[in-house]
């Protein structure tokens, strides 16, 4: 039931969201004014500072994230879906979990265009080594989507929820972004080293590991309204 | 699957921080009737119906669901509860259909494209089936969501202002459908302030003002009378002394 329940909600957001393109929409619009603003201020002459991508990358993930998340329960607020989710007899936490695995997915869907689009202007070679960088940038995005999943829906019936989501999200991330610079960092350099990627990656996972066995944890008393 | 034939608040008061919703509420709801909540905004109507949903925790007092406690029976009472709030719970960008079907699953039952097609088949809407949601009348959402509050087969049904937006046919159909949820043994238990229709469908009323049931009816009749009268009386002190 746990996996049905999760597989239903993320079919639910993919089908909601292939009809509005509104979180599609608008974080890839802002990623890719967020990457290009920093373009036209870092790359002098043609030619970017050595490294500055990874930290493009992951300006723009952490952005563009805040604004979906914000979207994603927007929606369940506006028509109290998300209450009729908490009624039902499903397990909370796989009503989480598909909440996050949508979100992921949804903020994976943006970095497959956002990623070739710094490579591209920032000239480096992020493209090198594809898997490894697959693994560390869905990992922080998990890391990420973990922690905001959890704080959007805990802050959904609050009205300062749009200023207190990024003040919560970024203070708590911060070592996830940290980790997914280094780790991306990492990748650029023109002999990577093995060991300190297998660091980083780890070190992304053990953040996921940490975060989402926490939510899971707290989202049902979380949830419960006072 | 759990079971129960009637519902039982036991001296409830709910508090939010420091302002009082609900203040020793007591009453009981049984199988094939239907309880009107009845009082003006802020009587503390709604707040009941998310306590009696396991929306939320009595700051006091007990809800019991026949045998079962809400604390240790969360989940499987939940799958025996139909609530239609004042905002409809439907995703407007989906398709009834697939609002339905949603739910269904939801709520772990088999085949949920099967009982989806039934329950727009119930609500009259088949040929409205793959419109979205957001393109329909407010009555006919209402119907939708009707359907997905009655979609489990729920043995207590709990509605929050149901009339609210509703032309008269609409109402009619609606009213119907509650006695039909009556005669079939299911207990329902209706907020409204829409006096006029709830008049001559309630097997009992329950008027609450302030968070305090202030008076109780069975079988009621000339409910607007009645609760001009209840209403017009002294408010009580903390106390309960007028």
């Amino acid at each position: 039931m746990f996996m049905r329940t999760v597989w239903l909600i993320v079919r639910k957001d993919l089908t909601v969201e292939v009809r509005s393109r509104e979180i599609a929409y608008t974080t890839l619009f802002f990623a890719v004014s967020c990457v290009l603003v920093f373009a036209f201020a870092l790359v002098r002459e043609g030619v970017p500072p050595q490294g500055a991508s990874a930290a493009v990358l992951w300006i723009a993930i952490l952005f563009a994230g805040n604004l979906a998340l914000g979207r994603t329960f927007e929606r369940e607020r506006q028509s109290e879906t998300l209450r009729a989710l908490l009624l039902a007899p499903a397990s909370r936490p796989a009503v989480y979990t598909g909440k996050l695995v949508g979100l992921v997915m949804l903020m994976s869907a943006a970095e497959v265009f956002l990623v070739p689009l710094i490579a591209f202007l920032f000239q480096e070679p992020l493209l090198r080594h594809p898997f490894r960088l697959a693994t560390i940038v869905v990992a922080g995005t998990t890391g990420f989507a973990a922690v905001g999943t959890l704080f959007a829906a805990m802050l959904v019936r609050t009205r300062s929820r749009d200023m207190l989501l990024p003040l919560l999200l970024y203070t708590i991330t911060v070592p996830v972004i940290i980790a997914g610079v280094g780790g991306t960092s990492s990748l650029l350099q023109a002999e990577v080293n093995d060991d300190v990627v297998r660091f980083w990656t780890v070190l992304l996972v053990c953040f996921d590991v940490v975060f989402v066995t926490i939510a899971l944890w707290t989202f049902d008393a979380v949830m419960a309204e006072q | 699957m759990i079971d129960f034939d009637e519902v039982h608040a036991e001296d409830v008061s709910h508090h939010f921080g420091r302002r009082r919703a609900l203040s020793r509420v007591t009453f009981t709801a049984r199988r094939g009737s239907i309880l009107g909540l009845l009082g003006p905004n802020g009587a503390g109507k709604s707040t009941m119906l998310a306590l009696l949903a396991t929306l939320m925790r009595p700051s006091q007092g007990r809800i019991a669901y026949g045998d079962h406690h809400d604390r240790t029976d969360s989940a499987p009472i939940r799958a025996r509860i139909g609530v239609l709030g004042h905002d409809l719970f439907l995703y407007p960008e989906l398709t009834p259909f697939e609002n339905l079907a949603f739910f269904a699953g939801l709520y772990g039952l088999h085949a949920p494209a099967a009982v989806a097609s039934a329950a727009l088949e119930r609500a009259g809407l088949q040929d409205r089936s793959s419109d979205p949601v957001s393109s329909l009348s407010r009555g006919m959402r209402q119907r939708v969501a009707l359907e997905r509050a009655l979609i489990q087969d729920p043995r207590l049904v709990l509605l929050d202002e149901p009339f609210t937006g509703l032309d008269d046919r609409s109402a009619a159909a609606l009213t119907g459908r509650l006695v039909d949820l009556r005669a079939r043994g299911a207990i329902v238990i209706v907020a409204t302030h829409d006096l006029d229709l709830a008049e001559g469908l309630l097997n009992e009323a329950l008027f609450l003002r302030d968070g305090r049931v202030v008076e109780r009816r069975a079988n009621p009749e000339g409910l607007r009378a009645v609760y001009r009268s209840i209403m017009a009386r002294p408010q009580p002190n903390a106390a309960g002394q007028p």
